[in-house]
């Protein structure tokens, strides 16, 4: 088994796992690694792609990896975004779990930003 | 000529990699925080050392050569201060777990 | 078995435990620091498959700068009080998500193991191409010549994300500064290491940005370099984090995406397509777009882990 089917097989595995801790752990914070998990299990997969894709001189086929570039980029600003949604809602509503219900309205403070 | 610098490098990268291991198992052994701190920040360094000495033949150009030795520099730096840092916190923190 | 097969399968085992010591550890901060090590080992695997470029951004980005961002957030939500206890998840939702986790791990190893044998590729286009690019590197010639549209988007979502980021703020702190991101009175040591590793690391950055033409590297991960060291500034408390309505900051935001659309509809003149380059004059605008890139990527990363702001402007 090369090393490229043997980093696809770990991709996917990657990605079931991200996708168990995803759904199953409450906090919102975990669910962020989680989904990281589960997007660098994808780019894993991109680079078995790559790496079966070699031809004409080089090693791997550069366009999987340049995709792969620009995932890791946007991976990380999505991760920031959802940080700082999490960390605004833990500021308004003093909880840091996603939960069905709306936040109750807290009496003794003026919520200026609303 | 080749043989002897080969079973040098042979040789340091072992010796470096046993130090690696003695850290990590300090890591898992040692009693608390402090001690832990300790040997990994003494081993490592001493073990990243041995490994870039072994890799010292092996490099092509001179600038290689100065590439490798400042990679173990700056390692060196930022582990120590990155250990400077974790022991105040510690300290300050007060116990050990 | 050869010695590199043994050493595939211990890397691969070791990056299966760590990922599920990361969704497994009992504290946040725990399950924060195996995610960093999980990526450090990432960047190994993709040395492995012949992607040094993926592997330096993977150890980069992917391993450090969101090691940053969630450990500031963890350390914010915990100075702000124990997390609620949440009920345990029911068994029958452990059970359900791991069968849908196996079927759906299931499904994409079977799709690998069954690709097609020789894969489709692009590589012998981009082999082609390459000399009139004037580069050495395939993966750079491919994100600043070939998809250069696509990498000028992905710019724009930094952006977009850089604005929702800041728009989480409430109205009455708008214009002023995020948070610092270092605690008050930094050490000596931390100070010491801002003095004598952030000109090194500029250094580092600037270098990996400049050789990524021909070798490894780019504007990518020589950005990320220079965006850590901008933020162990920060963290030492040397300079603050400056705030959303600082002219410089949204200058340097908008530099890259800006002068990257500037070039492509140039290249309605000079090449007479949308994002064209014309010959023998091409590497010089790839290296000038990726100047600029490099500056944006600087200045947003650090942005996006210090935050919304968090105090009102000085009036």
């Amino acid at each position: 088994m090369s090393a490229a089917t043997l980093a696809g097989l770990v991709g996917s595995a990657l990605v079931g796992l991200g996708l168990y801790g995803l759904i199953v752990d409450p906090q919102p914070l975990r669910k962020i690694l989680a989904f990281n998990l589960i997007g660098s299990g994808v780019f894993l997969v991109f680079g078995i792609v790559a790496r079966r894709g070699a031809a004409a001189g080089f090693p791997f086929d550069p366009v999987p990896q340049a995709m792969v570039i620009t995932g890791i980029v946007v991976a990380f600003a999505a991760s920031a975004l959802a940080v700082a949604l999490i960390l605004r809602l833990h500021e308004e509503t003093g909880q840091v779990l996603l939960d069905a219900e709306p936040p109750a309205e807290r009496p003794n403070e003026q919520e200026a930003g609303k | 000529m080749s043989v002897a610098l080969d079973l040098f490098s042979i040789v340091a990268i072992v010796a470096g990699a046993f130090f690696f291991f003695a850290g990590s198992v300090g890591l898992l052994r040692f009693p608390d925080s402090l001690t832990r701190l300790h040997a990994l920040s003494k081993a490592d360094n001493l073990g990243l050392g041995l490994i870039v000495l072994g890799l010292l033949p092996r490099v092509e150009s001179l600038l290689g050569a100065l590439k490798l030795l400042a990679i173990w520099a700056l390692v060196l730096l930022s582990g120590a201060a990155s250990a400077q840092l974790i022991g105040r916190a510690l300290r300050r923190r007060g116990g050990d777990e | 078995m050869s010695v590199l097969q043994a050493l595939d399968i211990g890397l691969a085992l070791l990056v299966l435990a760590v990922a599920v010591w990361t969704i497994a550890a009992a504290e946040i901060f725990g399950a924060v620091v195996a995610y960093v090590a999980y990526g450090l080992l990432l960047s190994i695997v993709w040395v492995r498959l012949f992607a040094p470029d993926v592997a330096l951004t993977e150890a980069a980005i992917g391993s450090g700068v969101t090691g940053i961002l969630l450990v500031t957030s963890g350390a914010r939500l915990n100075s702000a009080g124990k997390a609620s206890a949440a009920a345990p998840p029911r068994l029958s939702l452990r059970l359900s998500a791991a069968a849908l986790a196996i079927v759906a791990a299931a499904a994409l190893a079977g799709v690998i193991l069954t690709l097609p044998d020789p894969g489709p590729t692009l590589a012998p286009e981009a082999r082609r191409e390459l000399a009139a690019t004037g580069l050495g590197n395939p993966v750079t010639a491919v994100l600043i010549a070939y998809r250069s549209f696509d990498t000028m988007l992905e710019k724009i979502v930094l952006l977009l994300a850089v604005v929702g980021v800041w728009s989480v703020a409430p109205d009455r702190f708008w214009g002023g500064a995020p948070a610092p991101l270092g605690r008050a009175n930094p050490q000596g040591a931390l100070v010491l290491l801002e003095q004598t590793l952030v000109p090194l690391g500029i250094l580092v950055g600037v270098h990996t940005f400049w050789v990524g033409a021909d070798e490894p590297g780019g504007a990518f991960q020589g950005g990320a370099i220079l965006a850590a060291m901008w933020m162990i500034v920060m963290i030492a408390r040397v300079s603050e984090p400056p705030s959303v309505n600082s002219r410089w900051l949204r200058l340097a935001l908008i530099a890259g995406p800006g002068v990257f659309l500037v070039a492509g509809v140039a290249g309605l003149g000079m090449a007479g397509n949308f994002f064209a380059y014309p010959d023998g004059f091409a590497k010089p605008i790839i290296l000038f777009i990726e100047a600029f890139m490099l500056l944006t990527i600087a200045a947003t990363l650090p942005v996006l882990v210090a935050g919304p702001p968090r105090r009102s402007p000085k009036p």
